[in-house]
């Protein structure tokens, strides 16, 4: 991916939240390029949801910059929407709506045509193999399908970017690795990926990470870069020694 | 301290526990280690009395899980996989409440939940839902321990929480067990199994492997590899269309594989990977860890 035209589609620049006195997310500063798998992490309560929050149009900064698929943070939060995928283990898919009734419920939302959706329903069905359990209840599946699924169904509307958050807690060790195979085939096809985790090891399967602690992007870089600075083996031991 | 026989549990039409038995000695730390879906959450909440079998026994300090179940709830501490402290009610106000349930006083047992108690201390007047993650895992601890009670069930303590509180969690159990108490813990975390004397890995209701972390690790027969090159989607890609693959896993910056025939296939695979131009490549043999395990036994369940 030598080729890779160097585009950023985020952008933040002192990008800052505050609830009353507290400040959640200190003056971030980054750009991730297109086609980028960027992992966001963080110790719980560094400011990672808010920050998501904010690049994804759902809550209003406080101050700075940023522009996410070209669209403006603070007045574009529409169009912003209509040009991401978001899925997280907490939310995801409709339990007590059928396979299909799930695509098409997405895919409605994301204002795909009648024919479009058909033929991404026919597409998404053979491709993850669940031609059968079409018209089965999403809550009878095993839980690293309904993954694949609200991954797939995140990128129903070929958005340029993709937020996930935490997709893989709870799945198995198989399932949670055939989850990232879909993960690099999306940013291959193009999709920027912006993605958090708590398995270090998932850490490692990033283009670049940056490391939130209290509030403020601690270290951003490629893995390889990150653990050469800390002189440590594994992304794990670059967290622990900045979080701890 | 613990022990379980052929216990079963269906929920109509899912088979959540398919005749699971295994025993847990006095102080020992025992892991459940397995994916949401295994079938830990029912377990626990059979041995905490919440929920009967269909079928099979258990035992927990000696007592019938159904004939004794007002004896094991005063003597086990238990911390549901769901945050389930009163969030409306301070760090100290949760600790008093569950303290005087079981007609005791933090001051009884202090000793008991001390070292877990400081790292909380400095929030004590904050309510419980506004805690982060990790302390939230810690007062629920502290609540578990504050009756003294003689075995320990959590479940999946550490689901969602970062790895920094994860080891500071893990860093309280290791202590608790020193002191004698028994432990009975589950985990989606492959890596903290290492940290248990003893794990059982789990998958859909059933037990696939009972044994102390290293025995099962020695257990694995296969020659394994960890390969890397600079760009691993398409070492994957490539590796997955490999005559003589057997498994290939991301794992980490590398991929681990194995072969049908061993090291017979390694010199074919380095042509192989030669002749696609991978960059930066290299191979080394690497003894697994429990995930490898993990995954070794997942395959086997998979073609029987």
């Amino acid at each position: 991916m030598e080729n890779k035209i160097v585009q950023p589609v985020i952008t933040a620049e002192s990008l800052t939240k505050k609830f009353g006195h507290f400040t959640a997310t200190d003056a971030i500063t980054f750009q991730v390029k297109k086609g980028e798998i960027f992992g966001f992490l963080g110790a719980n309560g560094a400011g990672k949801t808010t920050a998501i929050r904010m690049l994804c149009g759902l809550l209003m900064p406080t101050s700075g910059n940023a522009s996410v698929a070209g669209f403006d943070v603070f007045t574009q939060t529409e169009e912003i929407k209509k040009n991401i995928g978001y899925m997280s283990q907490k939310f995801s898919l409709y339990e007590d709506l059928t396979v299909k009734e799930n695509i098409r419920f997405y895919g409605g939302i994301y204002g795909l045509s009648n024919s479009g959706l058909k033929e991404k329903t026919e597409i998404l069905l053979s491709k993850l193999k669940l031609k059968n359990e079409a018209r089965h209840l999403v809550k009878s599946l095993p839980l690293g399908w309904k993954q694949k699924l609200a991954f797939s169904v995140a990128l129903i509307h070929e958005p340029a970017i993709v937020f996930l958050d935490e997709p893989t807690g709870g799945v198995d060790p198989i399932t949670r690795r055939q989850f990232w195979e879909m993960i690099y085939e999306a940013a291959y096809c193009g999709t920027t990926v912006f993605v958090t985790t708590h398995y270090m090891d998932e850490a490692e399967y990033c283009d670049r990470v940056s490391i939130m602690v209290s509030g403020k992007i601690a270290v951003m870089g490629t893995p390889d870069a990150l653990k050469k600075g800390f002189s440590v083996k594994t992304m794990n031991e670059v967290f622990l020694k900045l979080a701890r | 301290m613990i022990e379980v026989r052929e216990i079963s549990k269906r929920y109509v039409d899912i088979l959540a526990l398919n005749k699971i038995s295994f025993t847990v000695d006095k102080g020992e730390l025992f892991g459940i280690i397995g994916p949401d879906g295994a079938g830990k959450t029912t377990l626990f909440r059979i041995l905490a009395t919440l929920l009967l079998p269909d079928d099979g026994s258990a035992r927990v300090n000696d007592w019938d899980v159904i004939k004794q179940y007002k004896k094991i709830r005063k003597n086990i501490g238990y911390m549901p996989g769901r945050f389930s402290l009163y969030q409306d009610l301070s760090v100290q106000e949760n600790l008093e409440f569950f303290a005087s349930i079981f007609h005791t006083s933090i001051k009884n047992n202090y000793e008991n939940i001390q070292t877990i108690y400081e790292q909380i201390a400095p929030f004590k007047n904050r309510k419980a839902g506004a805690l982060s993650g990790g302390m939230k895992q810690k007062l629920a601890l502290c609540c578990a321990l504050v009756h003294n009670p003689e075995v320990l069930f959590l479940d999946e303590p550490t689901t969602g929480v970062d790895a920094v509180s994860r080891q500071e969690f893990w860093e309280s159990l290791i202590e608790l067990k020193n002191k004698g108490m028994t432990i009975l813990v589950s985990t989606p975390y492959m890596d903290e199994a290492s940290l248990c004397d003893r794990v059982a890995l789990m998958q859909t209701g059933r037990i696939m492997e009972i044994n102390a972390p290293e025995a099962i690790i020695q257990k694995f027969s296969k020659k394994l590899w960890a390969i890397k090159a600079d760009n691993t989607y398409h070492l994957l890609k490539d590796l997955q269309s490999f005559q003589h693959i057997d498994t290939c896993f991301p794992f980490g910056e590398n991929i681990h594989v194995t072969l049908l025939h061993g090291e017979a296939d390694m010199n074919d695979l380095r042509k192989y990977l030669q002749e696609k131009q991978h960059q930066e490549l290299t191979i080394t043999t690497i003894l697994p860890v429990i995930e490898d395990c993990f995954m070794d036994l997942m395959t086997e369940d998979i073609l029987h």
